[in-house]
């Protein structure tokens, strides 16, 4: 692991052969047995064509998926030895996710949305609000915290989503094409959220296709046919 | 899945993790933010649901009001209503009469008696012409065709009639054999008899009875108000004694009819209670069954058709909201919701459509209850049971209808759903 910066820092992700075939049929080899050790702190981003399995390592990464090969710990728990709740309850307490597609509630208000990070965490009910406000003033949007996501932009849309993502104060940030569906102006408004709360401590891992993007990181991973690499080189996508 | 139940776990590699929890106050917050989504759906889902409760809830509402009308009339007249039957010839040829002339005072010494008094319809010994009733001593022979019953002062009584003019002939005209009447006031029209101070008379064969009452209507024994009554002993005297076809009317306290009707053909004849037959009155709760259960279970099962439509149209719009948000499972999994928080997620918001179908049908039901009881001037009754039931059917209704889809719920792949 060549530009790993801070050898010191005790990994976020450690990949150990890990491997991810989906039974098919036909059966699909969507990750092949790799090795990858993410750090506290760093800021990494993946990149490849489409198909290429990026979202696969995401959901391995996330506890979305179980690798069939090798051995995902997360701060230092082989997650391979957990029950299914168990990995559910560390999923919810230590990773947030960012989607594409935002996946926010398209009833519920940006503060609702944002609570519901804490529902299954076991935050007390009356502390929610409060601290959903903080994250949403974190994110910019302070003033927007009674609007519906159906009345507001992709960018604030997706700013809620970071909200809810770190509302609960996870170790990780997973990030699968965050500015995917955001114009110039707002995709760089949230990946400077991003370099800001990755300035504060916060993991971030963050999936891209688009180079400009990816450049962004301290680190790049690239993910050809489900095979990891490391370099500063990345192909056309 | 690489669940490894059972096997001992490193406590120093592996530390402790906590617990997902879904507090049921969030659970209930989430079921009513899914219900009202979509309000038209969430209405028309409920539907169903609505009436089978209502239904339910009307058809046991309607029933107990209705049989509690049935109960009053019990209460106070039939439950208080004993005949006696003179049945002797059918046990010998030869018996005569088996009343005796004192029955009244041998029935009227039991206990819980009011009244009790002999009635029979007199019959010609010759020619029905003995019998004419006319409004004159000539010329209207032939008659109107009238029945002449013979009946002791004591069975009026019991009759309780309600007079209009003049009052009942009592002991002291039976003694006497006077031949004075009593008629009903249809009677007493179709004779052309407006008023009793003149003291009109009419003739039965041709003989006058004077008109000393006129009843306008009677609780027992209504078939009387279409005969001329006369008292038994002048009827005796005139015509003789009944051969067959004699009957006593008793009323008793409340409570006392049934050991009255198998005490007084004894207090009769104790040497042939069998000659008598004593007919107590039915019991109210048979006669309550059999005149509402056919029509009840008739209502009941349709109610169940519609719980059962009610369920149907819940499981559909449960599984189709389940299909639609997928992507809001498969965030809620990513969120740390367990499959068994996503099960009660859906099984709340399809119990609390059907509660809130329940709750709505239990209003309507008892308002339908309600309103009939207004249009037929009842007092409406209606069980707490049935009341504190019904939002619970339909409750059970909205569950038992979730079970399927929040199974489906619960497997979604979190990464699947997720995609796209
Ligand atoms: N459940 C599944 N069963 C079988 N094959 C699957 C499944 N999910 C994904 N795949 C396959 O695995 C491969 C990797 O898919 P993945 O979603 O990780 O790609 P990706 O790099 O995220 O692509 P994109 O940039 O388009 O999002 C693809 O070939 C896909 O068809
Ligand atoms: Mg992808």
């Amino acid at each position: 692991m060549t530009a790993s910066p801070a050898p010191s820092e005790p990994p976020v992700i450690e990949f150990r052969q890990v491997g991810l075939t989906y039974p098919g049929p036909p059966p699909v080899e969507a990750f092949r047995p790799g090795d990858l050790v993410v750090r506290k702190g760093e800021f990494i981003t993946v990149v490849g064509p489409s198909g290429s399995g990026k979202s696969t390592f995401l959901n391995i990464a996330g506890l979305l998926d179980t690798p069939t090969r090798g051995s995902f710990l997360l701060d230092g728990i082989d997650t391979g030895r957990l029950k299914d709740t168990e990995r559910t309850t560390l999923r919810g307490r230590r990773i947030g996710f960012v989607f594409q597609a935002f996946h926010l509630l398209p009833h519920r208000s940006a503060r609702e949305n944002v609570e519901l990070a804490m529902v299954y965490g076991g935050v007390p009910r009356r502390e929610r609000p409060q601290r959903a406000s903080e994250a949403l003033a974190r994110v910019g949007l302070g003033h927007r915290t009674d609007a519906l996501p159906t009345r507001m932009s992709g960018g604030e849309r997706q700013r809620v989503a970071i909200a809810r993502a770190l509302v609960a104060r996870p170790s990780l940030l997973l990030c699968d094409e965050p500015t995917g569906n955001l114009d110039s102006g707002n995709a760089e408004a949230v990946l400077q959220l991003l370099e800001t709360l990755n300035a504060e401590g916060i993991t971030v891992v963050l999936i891209t296709h688009d180079l400009a993007v990816a450049a962004r990181g301290r680190r790049t991973i690239t993910i050809r046919d489900g095979t990891l690499s490391e370099s500063e080189q990345v192909g056309a996508c | 899945m690489l669940s490894r139940i059972g096997e001992p776990r490193d406590a120093s590699s592996q530390p402790d993790i906590g617990r997902s929890l879904f507090a049921p106050r969030d659970l209930l917050a989430e079921a009513l933010a899914g219900m009202l989504q979509r309000p038209a759906r969430s209405a028309l889902t409920m539907l169903g649901t609505v009436l089978g409760v209502g239904a339910f809830v009307a058809v046991l509402g309607l029933t107990a009001t209705a049989s509690s009308q049935i109960d009053d009339r019990f209460n106070v007249l039939s439950a208080t209503e004993v005949t006696v039957e003179d049945i002797a010839h059918e046990q010998d040829k030869f018996a005569g009469a088996a009343f005796p002339d004192d029955a009244t005072d041998r029935v009227e010494r039991l206990n819980g008696v009011r009244h009790a008094g002999v009635l029979w319809m007199v019959k010609p010994r010759r020619s029905a012409a003995e019998l004419a009733v006319t409004a004159a001593p000539v010329g209207h022979t032939g008659g109107e065709a009238l029945s002449v019953v013979a009946a002791a002062p004591a069975t009026l009584r019991a009759a309780e009639p309600r007079l209009s003019q003049g009052r009942l002939y009592d002991d002291f005209h039976a003694d006497a054999r006077q031949r004075v009447t009593v008629i009903s006031s249809g009677i007493a029209a179709r004779l052309g008899i407006t008023t009793l101070e003149t003291k009109p008379a009419i003739f039965i064969g041709g003989q006058p009875f004077t008109v000393i009452g006129i009843v306008e209507d009677v609780q027992r024994q209504p078939d009387v108000l279409l005969s001329v009554l006369v008292p038994q002993t002048t009827a005796v005297e005139m015509w003789g004694r009944p051969t067959e076809g004699g009957r006593m009317l008793i009323a008793t306290d409340l409570g006392a009819a049934r050991q009255v009707a198998g005490e007084a053909p004894t207090a009769l004849r104790p040497d042939h209670p069998e000659y008598l037959k004593a007919v107590p009155p039915p019991d109210p709760k048979s006669l309550r069954t059999s005149v509402t259960s056919d029509l009840e279970q008739l209502f009941l099962l349709l109610a169940g058709v519609c719980l059962v439509i009610g369920a149907v149209g819940i499981a559909n719009t449960t599984l189709v909201a389940v299909l639609e948000r997928t992507g809001e499972i498969g965030l809620r999994r990513a969120l740390g919701a367990q499959r068994r928080h996503v099960t009660a997620q859906f099984l709340a918001e399809s119990g609390t459509l059907g509660a809130f179908g329940g709750l709505l049908g239990t209003a309507i039901g008892t308002l339908a209850v309600l309103v009939v009881a207004l249009i037929r001037d009842w007092t409406p009754v209606m069980h707490p049971v049935t009341l504190a039931t019904a939002p619970f059917i339909g409750l059970a209704t909205g569950v038992v209808a979730g079970i399927y889809p929040a199974r489906r719920a619960s497997s979604v792949q979190p990464a699947e759903a997720l995609r796209g």
